[in-house]
């Protein structure tokens, strides 16, 4: 009988991590889009600096943002000050607070390839779609995304991919709440600190197969265009 | 050419004898609800045999897995009993080192004043929306303030409201920062020479939950470490009892 609830238990985990992922990935293509594009095309003295904000994670150990979420979501903090006052039930030990600190985790991992893309992509076929009067919007539908679609793809998948396996965040702002915060990283952590081996190798084995399923699908499809984030 | 080989003479005769002379290194692994405490005990140690002490703070199940697993540890300080047995019993440490270090007590603290009060009836009125605990699959202060909750009858009412710090120095992070209102942390987190430090408190009963018996043990690595020998008797001088009972902890 506790087997089978230790194992609904790894299913809620599993889930959850799926859903945090698909949650976060859909929120990272709205935010990164605009951003890779604006970093792309801008001359702005500004461009090294937010190009090196977005890029933070991939160099900062995730306890540093762990550390400054827990102490700006709290009750204290300016971020668990705006998110009371506007109801908007971001706080740490929350479904909500892992996908705000995933967003920023992962940022990279989309901004990246679909700066990259914008990039290869150049100045000429928007051009031509202006002298052919497709107005931006049109150009960007018709002429930029399907330029891009790889470039959205690696995005896509990178963040996701990223998100599932996001640890050191979350184990501090999470509070390991089942159906709530208990990722599958973190469950595969309490089940090596509780001695329970089996069960580790059966989620962590798990993650291998996936891990791996992902990127050798990306890599097989579309071997030009993945390119890891700039180290 | 001389110097050398008088270094390696001195090497080996320390290798070999348990000589206070000879100043060794030992690595010790510490259950993080007993960093603080260690970290004087270490000092004191250091000063008084001349052996140098590398301590390392961690959750207990994982100082287990890292021993199984080659980690160079030479004296584990754990959470618990039931570890340093099964080290014992696997042959990882030296039969017939475990001993109790320390008995641990149970606090519910909040760091705001006058929001625990001394019978810890602010579990039942229940005006909090978080209630911090330590993983109670893996720390024995989690096991134990789960314990606590079903002995009163309030860890059906209280279930939603629990959030899990990975070990007990996480749990009162998580109260100290007030992203939980109050949680269930060791004593020695919050209590010195006496007194808390803020907050405000209520020691558990001992009676609501198992004693929190914490036992040390030389590890197989540590077997003929003279240094780690010589810190486990130290950890039972009444030197460090004084250390420990500053604490908060029983002995």
């Amino acid at each position: 009988m506790e087997d089978i609830d230790r194992f609904a238990g790894d299913i809620a985990a599993v889930w959850l991590t799926i859903k945090l992922a698909t949650v976060v990935t859909l929120l990272l293509l709205l935010v990164a889009t605009p951003l890779a594009w604006w970093l792309a095309r801008t001359r702005s003295r500004l461009k090294p600096v937010v190009g090196s904000l977005v890029a933070l994670p991939i160099v900062l150990p995730p306890t540093v943002l762990g550390f400054y979420m827990l102490l700006a979501l709290g009750p204290d903090g300016p971020l668990g000050r705006i998110s009371a006052t506007l109801g908007m039930g971001i706080h740490p030990f929350t479904f909500e607070a892992l996908v705000l600190v995933s967003v920023l985790y992962s940022m990279p991992f989309a901004v990246q390839p679909l700066q990259n893309a914008f990039e290869a992509i150049g100045k000429r076929p928007l051009e031509v779609a202006a002298t052919l009067r497709a107005s931006p919007w049109d150009s960007f539908w018709t002429v930029v995304v399907p330029l891009a679609r790889p470039g959205f793809l690696s995005a896509a998948v990178l963040g996701f991919a990223h998100t599932v396996g996001e640890f050191g965040v979350v184990l501090m702002i999470g509070g390991n709440i089942p159906d709530e915060t208990r990722v599958v990283s973190v469950q595969i952590y309490d089940h090596v600190e509780a001695m329970a081996y089996t069960q580790a190798h059966w989620l962590a084995g798990g993650m291998l197969v996936f891990s791996f399923v992902v990127l050798f699908a990306l890599y097989t499809l579309y071997p030009q265009s993945i390119r890891s984030p700039r180290s | 050419m001389k110097n050398i080989l008088t270094t390696l003479l001195l090497a080996q005769v320390c290798a070999t004898m348990a000589t206070p002379a000879c100043a060794a290194e030992v690595h010790v692994a510490v259950a993080s609800n007993f960093s603080a405490p260690m970290q004087k005990i270490a000092a004191a140690f250091e000063k008084k045999s001349g052996h140098k002490t590398i301590l390392a703070f961690g959750a207990t199940g994982k100082f287990y897995a890292q021993v199984r697993n080659g980690a160079p540890y030479a004296l584990l300080v754990s959470a618990d009993a039931a570890t340093p047995a099964r080290l014992v019993s696997e042959g990882f440490a030296v039969p017939g080192t475990a001993f109790t270090y320390a008995t641990g007590r149970l606090v519910l603290w909040s760091a705001r004043s006058a929001f625990v009060d001394g019978q810890g009836a602010v579990l039942r009125n229940g005006a909090f929306a978080h209630l911090a605990i330590a993983n109670p699959r893996t720390a024995p202060y989690g096991a134990a303030a789960i314990g606590v909750l079903e002995k009163l009858r309030l860890l059906e009412g209280l279930r939603k409201k629990l959030v899990q710090g990975e070990n007990i120095a996480q749990t009162y992070q998580f109260v100290k920062t007030g992203n939980a209102a109050l949680g269930f942390v060791a004593m020695s987190d919050v209590y010195r020479g006496g007194k808390f430090v803020g907050g405000s408190a209520w020691v558990v009963p001992a009676d609501l939950h198992a004693p929190i018996r914490q036992d040390a043990v030389v590890l197989a690595k540590g077997a003929n470490n003279p240094a780690a020998r010589e810190l486990a008797s130290y950890l039972q001088s009444d030197e460090v009892r004084q250390i420990i009972r500053f604490y908060g902890y029983e002995r």
